[in-house]
């Protein structure tokens, strides 16, 4: 039998991959649609060990033990990651993708020139070595861009011991900067080109030390692309990123030849930029400001106004006997880990005969989604999460709004019509009868901006930790 | 490496794009509980570049030090690592949000 005839495999694995991505946009079927993705995931590894005619056994041991120690990596990390650190974990895991695809090419390309086979075909040539090349750039800067990703999102990295925050820095001429690594990058994939079509003629670098210099080259653009980047953004550019991992097993799949890797890589690459678009649609920013205009980090506005901090039993007061209450979580809320706690606090007043809430903003953390999960693993009811369109028609008749480590999505500032959060959607927290803040304190949230919320009357301040006000609420309720 | 002719490039491009605008259509509405697990999702799929790997590794036996065999293997192990650890944590995100929604 032909063994091309194995090819069918991979249209049945592609097929399996679409309507994966399919389900997986929709709650009630995502699960399934992830069990697609990987069964055609299984099943072009299969055929593609099958197609082998399953090969030397040396070879399979080879190949098995790649497979075996990656598969255990990649399981025991996912087994054992927390819910809190799910962002951090998708930036490791995409970077590694577009390191793969990469990795590929690299090995494609040297294995071409060490042996002396370099297409001498014309068109061959100018395909493979034109994917080798931009395989290479979007697989590099996907590893190096999601490595820096990844760090920002944890607020540092700690080497012997020391902790180093992560900057944030980038002036306006670092797009240029960018710019011209591009253009190098371009400039010599053609001299990669050129000298392969002469062979013959002496140039100034081998063959080798051109790619080498496309791979140096695009690990910088990669840090440098993220570096200006504040870490409010990151999830849009892990998204995007993620969408440039896709693109790179698309190149990989020209290099080699293989329709299932373009297919799988471009249909991930053009869903991740409409993920990576919706997401910006919700922090009503554009994408090209997001990467390209620093926001956020600098030049923060000074506060100079005071505000007289409460104290639990206080708050606790105010929540007895109300009857609907909203709780709005933001990143505060992943950082200290207070999920239980706050509700734990819900259901005590529910207990009571109050009406519990949860009003999600859609980039509330640092992830979209985020929020959900973290209140998901604390078992609060999937039903109970309110996106913000609906929780602000309620808003006019909640009674305390306990606003759990957010502040610029409540930043009444956003309606206002200017500075950078003008026309960022926000949940009305100032609507409530009595605005309860827990923040550890009056400090400017990510966009810089001060919040006018926290100086009125009918908002308390609780500063502190939110593990530990969520706790000495949660027993000064129990108190009353 | 094969020869590439005219024709086959045009059907490789055809799915390219194809793939591409298929790929626009795909994800319209997505509520925002499912964009990090949807992120997760996409993500392990983009780990396909696994079968490009086992390609090049197919005639290998040995993996000598600093050698093309090697780039391919440590691509192999990357892309194992993204692929299964995308779909594991892609799972335990869905058991999650599904799990408690059962419940009701």
């Amino acid at each position: 039998m032909e063994e091309e005839i194995w090819n069918i495999g991979y249209l049945v694995a592609s097929i399996l991959f679409i309507l994966g991505l399919k389900k997986l946009g929709h709650p009630r079927t995502a699960p399934t649609g992830n069990l697609y993705g990987a069964m055609g995931m299984l099943l072009a590894v299969i055929v593609t060990i099958a197609q082998m005619d399953f090969g030397a056994t040396d070879t399979l041991i080879l190949i098995g033990a790649g497979l075996g120690i990656g598969a255990l990596i990649g399981y025991v990390m996912a087994a054992r990651v927390q819910m809190t650190g799910m962002p951090e974990m998708v930036a490791l895991f995409n970077g590694f993708g577009g390191a793969a695809s990469a990795l590929v090419a690299a090995s494609e390309v040297f294995n071409l020139i060490q042996n002396e086979q370099i297409p001498t075909d014309w068109l061959t040539l100018r395909v493979a070595w034109i994917a080798i090349g931009l395989s290479a750039l979007v697989g590099w800067v996907t590893l190096t861009g999601s490595l820096l990703a990844m760090m920002k999102l944890k607020g540092g990295v700690e080497i012997f011991g020391k902790w180093y925050r992560t900057p944030t820095w980038g002036p306006e001429w670092l797009n240029y900067v960018k710019g011209l690594f591009l253009i190098g990058i371009v400039v010599l994939i053609y001299m990669s080109i050129d000298e392969a079509s002469n062979p013959g003629e002496q140039y100034a670098l081998t063959e080798e030390e051109i790619q080498i210099s496309i791979i140096a080259l695009s690990c910088i653009l990669g840090v440098l692309f993220v570096l200006p980047i504040g870490g409010a953004d990151m999830p849009v550019v892990v998204s995007l990123l993620n969408s440039l991992s896709g693109i790179a097993a698309a190149f990989t799949g020209f290099i080699i030849g293989n329709n299932v890797l373009i297919i799988a890589g471009s249909m991930v690459g053009a869903a991740g930029l409409i993920l990576t678009n919706i997401m910006c649609k919700a922090m009503n920013r554009q994408l090209i400001d997001v990467l390209f205009k620093s926001f956020g980090g600098s030049d923060k506005e000074q506060v100079t106004r005071t505000k007289i901090g409460s104290d639990p039993e206080e708050v606790a007061m105010v929540c007895d006997g109300i009857s609907k209450c909203v709780i709005i979580p933001g990143y505060g809320m992943a950082v200290s880990q207070c999920q239980h706690q706050v509700r734990e606090f819900a259901d005590i007043l529910e207990a009571n005969g109050c009406e519990v809430k949860y009003g999600i903003h859609p980039v509330a953390g640092r992830m979209p989604g985020h929020m959900n999960v973290l209140l998901a693993e604390a078992s609060v009811p999937y039903e109970k999460l309110i996106e913000m369109d609906d929780i602000n028609s309620e808003m006019g008749e909640c009674d305390v709004a306990i606003v759990v480590g957010a502040n610029d999505t409540v930043n009444p500032a956003a309606r206002s019509g200017e500075g950078p959060l003008a026309g960022m959607p926000i949940i009305d927290a100032d609507k409530a009868r009595v605005v309860v803040m827990v923040k550890r304190s009056l400090s400017v949230g990510y966009a810089g901006v001060d919040n006018d919320l926290f100086y009125e009357d009918k908002t308390m301040m609780l500063f502190g930790d939110g593990k530990q006000m969520m706790t000495e609420l949660v027993s000064s309720l129990k108190e009353l | 490496m094969d020869i590439i002719s005219i024709g086959g490039l045009i059907v490789y491009i055809t799915v390219f794009v194809l793939a591409i605008f298929l790929g626009f259509e795909l994800i319209t509405k997505v509520p925002p509980t499912l964009h990090t697990p949807l992120m997760s999702g996409a993500n392990a799929i983009s780990g396909i570049t696994v079968v490009g790997a086992l390609i090049l590794l197919k005639d290998s036996t040995s993996i000598p030090f600093m050698s093309p065999e090697l780039l391919a293997f440590s691509a192999l192990i990357l892309a194992t690592i993204n692929v299964v650890g995308g779909f594991a944590v892609t799972n335990r995100m869905l058991n999650m949000i599904a799990g408690k929604r059962g419940g009701k």
